[in-house]
């Protein structure tokens, strides 16, 4: 399907997300959706109308959802379940038990990833989904960061049997990619894309919301004769190997730029691939410091947990 | 006691036989939780058993879309659904012995590589949700099939059962029959805490067969309808019957945990353990005793018979 998402102009990606569910509900007729409470955020109201015997309300019971999920997907069919990110974890031993041991093609969908859910609170906040999801095995880890490529994430995933985790979030970002983009996902080979190459002093590798703010990062270097790449890293499981490590090879150091705990999100995944290949490099984290953040503006919040672009740029002269 | 009928001798020979492989493979695997795997043999056993058992299935063609569906929540209950399953011929008898070693297709937990098995299950509290998602499938493939759940009752402390308690009477799922296998114990103590079962489950919307039998130090002297086949079948039947109705069933089923090893019966701490040395001995010798007498009695059924 042609995609109409402005380029440069601000879009929420739970919107390319459910107009993905409507597209796909029509081209597979085994696709279910499980909502818990949380059908407007997560933008499943289109399916639900469209294909109502297919859209299933389990309410406040995310556990309860997971487990249901994983009938569906014993009896062929391939649900997505619904819920915010930071109740991943409030189903997590139900989706290692009951979904990813049996290796069941459920798809998990957390939105409201990270701090930039913003006024909601810690409560509100994930920090920690992407590393639990990461330590468990069979889990692919999809974490999208524009309108584009949240649509074609969700086509592939769908497409693809086994389980998998999509993590979106609140705030609106610019639409990065261009509609007639081909993103090649392959989810078992991992996808990153470089959308910036200004030279090779320093590679910043982003996920998410933190990819926008890392282009622009990467903008205002240039103009300081700063000359970064940055690589978009839509899986956080299984990683872009290549792309990563010849980054690595050819630049003076790393960024890692991610909207969670530096603790077992990004950071951690590229340290473990970086040591694993015996590639030492110089390495700066952009992310949460293992700590709680707290209620306010997205915006607020990015400065002072020092995630904001200027902190990113900060990073990257720390390198040079 | 009421009167035997061939039935009953027959359910109740396949299940004495079914106790003695429970007993040789937990014996012989060294560990595993015998208590729970012996409460329930008489309910899978009205579930299964070939000519008797109310769940439709087939050994041959374990993936048949007709067949009725069976979860084992209480995934430590393990061996008794293998031994029933190699019984009717899912997959080799001499596999049982491969129990809790490595490579086996025997997990000590139930698990979805041993043919026959539906769901894995071992960490208590899934699988009633996975029962509710199983049916809500079903009715989208227009399958009219059964969907029992065995549930422990030291499991029905879990939240989710609840969540899915109220989740299987919301959406009207009448395929879902859920079992709860009450033999009073959990591996701490007596589970005082989840009564009463009946008002709950008939308060969480659910149509109630059977009420709870509180645990009492004298439960082994009773005759508890756990181990009687005729209220077994006959409420597995009426909730098949009711299947229709929109309302799922909930059978509470009194039994004794350990049933068999007349040592380790209703003994708290007989949860978690293989039988030891003497206690193997004891049950088997009892076991085959019983079974004996119970093939004596049906011979003698034959032969009135003509």
């Amino acid at each position: 399907m042609n995609l109409n998402y402005e380029q440069g102009k601000k879009f929420n990606i739970r919107n390319a997300y459910g107009d993905a569910l409507l597209d796909l509900g029509g081209r597979y007729d085994k696709l279910v959706v499980l909502d818990a409470d949380l059908g407007e955020s997560l933008r499943t109201g289109k399916f639900a109308r469209t294909y109502p015997d297919r859209y299933f309300q389990m309410s406040v019971s995310e556990a309860d959802m997971q487990c249901s999920a994983a009938g569906f997907a014993l009896e062929g069919f391939k649900p997505i379940t619904n819920t915010f990110a930071v109740f991943i974890p409030r189903g997590i031993e139900q989706i290692r038990q009951s979904i990813a041991f049996p290796n069941l093609d459920v798809k998990i969908v957390g939105s409201h990833g990270g701090i930039v859910t913003g006024e909601d609170g810690v409560s509100h906040q994930a920090i920690e989904d992407i590393g639990m999801m990461r330590s468990i095995p069979n889990m692919i880890i999809v974490c999208p960061s524009d309108a584009v490529q949240t649509y074609r994430a969700t086509e592939a995933m769908v497409e693809y049997e086994g389980p998998v985790y999509l993590r979106l979030m609140r705030p609106d970002v610019p639409v990065i990619y261009p509609n007639y983009f081909d993103f090649k996902i392959n989810l078992k080979r991992g996808n990153g894309y470089k959308l910036r190459e200004y030279g090779k002093d320093v590679a910043i590798l982003s996920t998410g919301y933190m990819t926008h703010l890392a282009l622009e990062a990467s903008d205002k270097l240039n103009e300081e004769g700063i000359k970064t790449e940055v690589i978009d890293i839509l899986t956080l499981k299984p990683l872009p190997k290549d792309i990563i490590l010849r980054a690595a090879d050819e630049t003076k150091g790393i960024v890692t730029a991610e909207d969670h705990n530096i603790i077992g999100g990004l950071g951690s995944a590229v340290d473990q691939l970086l040591l694993s290949e015996n590639c030492p490099t110089e390495r700066r984290y952009i992310g949460i410091k293992d700590t709680f953040a707290e209620s306010g503006k997205p915006e607020e919040l990015l400065e002072k947990y020092s995630m904001d672009v200027r902190s990113i740029c900060d990073r990257v002269k720390d390198i040079l | 006691m009421h009167s035997y009928s061939v039935n009953d001798l027959e359910l109740e020979l396949f299940a004495t036989e079914v106790r003695m492989d429970v007993i040789d493979m937990l014996y012989k695997a060294g560990s595993g939780h015998t208590g729970g795997s012996l409460s329930c043999t008489d309910i899978l056993v009205s579930l299964y058993h070939p000519k008797h058992g109310i769940m439709k299935h087939d050994p041959k063609n374990p993936k048949w879309e007709e067949r009725d569906r069976f979860i084992l929540s209480a995934g430590h209950k393990a061996p008794a659904l293998y031994a029933i399953l190699a019984k009717c011929g899912y997959f080799p008898r001499e596999k049982l012995y491969t129990l809790r070693k490595i490579n086996s297709i025997l997990q000590g937990h139930v698990f979805t590589n041993t043919p026959g098995v539906e769901a894995q299950a071992g960490s208590l509290g899934q699988g009633l949700s996975i029962a509710n998602g199983v049916t809500m499938a079903l009715r989208l493939k227009k399958v009219d099939s059964m969907v029992y759940c065995l549930l422990g009752d030291g499991e029905i402390n879990e939240g989710q059962i609840w969540e899915a308690a109220k989740n299987a009477s919301y959406h009207k799922l009448g395929n879902v029959c859920a079992i709860i296998d009450h033999n009073g114990e959990r591996i701490d103590g007596i589970t005082w805490e989840i009564y009463p079962i009946r008002k709950k489950w008939e308060a969480f919307g659910w149509y109630v067969i059977g009420e709870e039998v509180k645990w009492t130090e004298d439960r082994k002297e009773m005759e508890l309808d756990g181990h009687d086949y005729n209220f077994l079948t006959n409420a597995f039947k009426e909730a098949k019957e009711r299947r229709n109705d929109n309302q799922p069933t909930a059978v509470i089923v009194n039994t004794i945990k350990s049933k068999g090893i007349p040592m380790m019966e209703n003994v708290v701490g007989s949860h978690g353990r293989a039988p030891n040395k003497i206690e193997y001995e004891d049950g088997m010798r009892y076991l085959k005793e019983k079974a004996e007498k119970l093939k004596v009695k049906l011979y003698e059924f034959e032969l009135r018979a003509g």
